[in-house]
């Protein structure tokens, strides 16, 4: 394995379980929180539905972007360090 | 656990997880990953609209992260990606009102099953074939006269570029002087409805129409279907979710697998040949294959 390479993964695998952690925080959240709240939107709703499941996914794909992406910069920065 | 929408119990863990591995696969080979992520929801017992609609929403998520990583790596041809919106937006339309008329027959399941396993295992097969083709023809080179882009179908891809029909555009990114705006158009059309059809960003179609009948070198390939997939899965999300196809839930934490799992997959195309990301890529639509052929005769029960 070229020495760049073991480096990434050496990186992910830092911040896999701290990312890990978030997720099933997050995961508890959205699932307790927002689970009932959509269905309800599902029956009743459906455009309304529609813009938010577009919107909620778009969403957590920026956010968690950003999460993973600070999470591999703090990872590395340290390691630098 | 029990997700509302669609009236399911299904572990999130486990969802995670698959959202895991279908992120690295997707971030590396510059597919949504339903040919995996649809068939694994099948498993889980998900109905098979819902599988659909489903697996458009959480590829819309996941195909965000990777395809900003791509962009940093200069692997994304806006232009091509434009062009290939317009062609996408109305397959996956067609592709939807498919799938509203097969629910009214209650053979969704046989059909969309069938179609799929019947699509996934051509595309290995063609794969295979091709990729084989390549390395015998690389084979007697010597190492510095081999293109690491090299594919047997190269001659087709020219001659659909020199098709004759105005308007032309010129793609500088991909290397393409000249080429009709209808090829590219008819090419993404065909992803599009095999996207609102079987679910997904259909990349395992785009992707390698992409590279054997447009001519696009491999990592420009990834990138641009990555763009492509976050136009048609979006799209086909909001289509879906109006005709209550989508579970929005299963897609989020699914999702948050997906997100770690892109940036892995995007990161390690870096250290890839085309022709090798090609002969990775050949196993992966055969193991979906398998999970819906396994649904489909033990009568879709979840694990």
């Amino acid at each position: 394995m070229k020495p760049s390479l073991r480096k990434v993964f050496k990186s992910f695998s830092i911040e896999l379980p701290i990312y890990a952690g978030l997720a099933v925080v997050y995961v508890f959240l959205v699932l307790h929180f927002l689970a009932e709240w959509l269905h309800q939107v599902f029956t009743k709703n459906r455009p309304m539905y529609a813009l938010l499941a577009l919107g909620l996914i778009i969403g957590q794909g920026y956010v968690l972007e950003l999460v993973t992406r600070g999470l591999l910069g703090l990872v590395n920065g340290k390691k630098e360090k | 656990m029990l997700f509302p929408i669609s009236g399911v119990h299904i572990n999130p863990a486990l969802l995670a997880l698959v959202g895991f591995v279908v992120g690295v696969f997707g971030g590396f080979f510059g597919v949504g990953g339903s040919f995996l992520a649809g068939p694994a929801l099948f498993g889980f017992g998900v109905p098979m609209n819902f599988v659909v609609g489903t697996d458009l929403a959480h590829i819309v998520g996941k195909s965000i992260v990777a395809a900003r990583k791509h962009r940093k790596l200069g692997n994304i041809d806006l232009k091509l990606g434009g062009i290939m919106a317009l062609g996408t937006i109305g397959g996956v339309e067609v592709g939807a009102q498919f799938i509203q008329y097969l629910k009214k027959t209650a053979q969704i399941d046989a059909v969309v099953g069938i179609s799929f396993i019947v699509i996934l295992v051509g595309i290995s097969s063609f794969m295979a074939w091709e990729t084989f083709q390549t390395i015998k023809t690389r084979r007697g080179k010597a190492p510095a006269a081999r293109a690491p882009d090299a594919s047997a179908f190269q001659h087709i891809a020219k001659k659909l570029q020199r098709w004759g029909l105005p308007p032309y555009v010129d793609l500088p990114v991909s290397g393409i002087k000249r080429i009709s705006v209808w090829t590219i158009v008819f090419v993404s059309f065909f992803g599009g409805f095999f996207s609102g059809f079987l679910g997904g960003g259909a990349g395992y179609i785009r992707m390698p129409s992409m590279i054997y009948l447009l001519g696009i070198p491999t990592h420009v390939a990834v990138g641009t279907d990555l763009f492509e997939i976050i136009i048609s899965a979006g799209y086909g999300t909001f289509s879906h979710a109006l005709k209550g196809n989508v579970d929005i839930l299963i897609a989020l934490v699914m999702h948050t697998g997906g997100a770690i799992g892109a940036q892995l997959g995007a990161t390690m195309t870096q250290y890839f040949t085309g022709v090798r990301i090609r002969v990775a890529f050949i196993p992966l639509p055969l193991i979906g294959a398998a999970i819906i052929l396994h649904g489909l005769l033990t009568g879709h029960k979840a694990p």
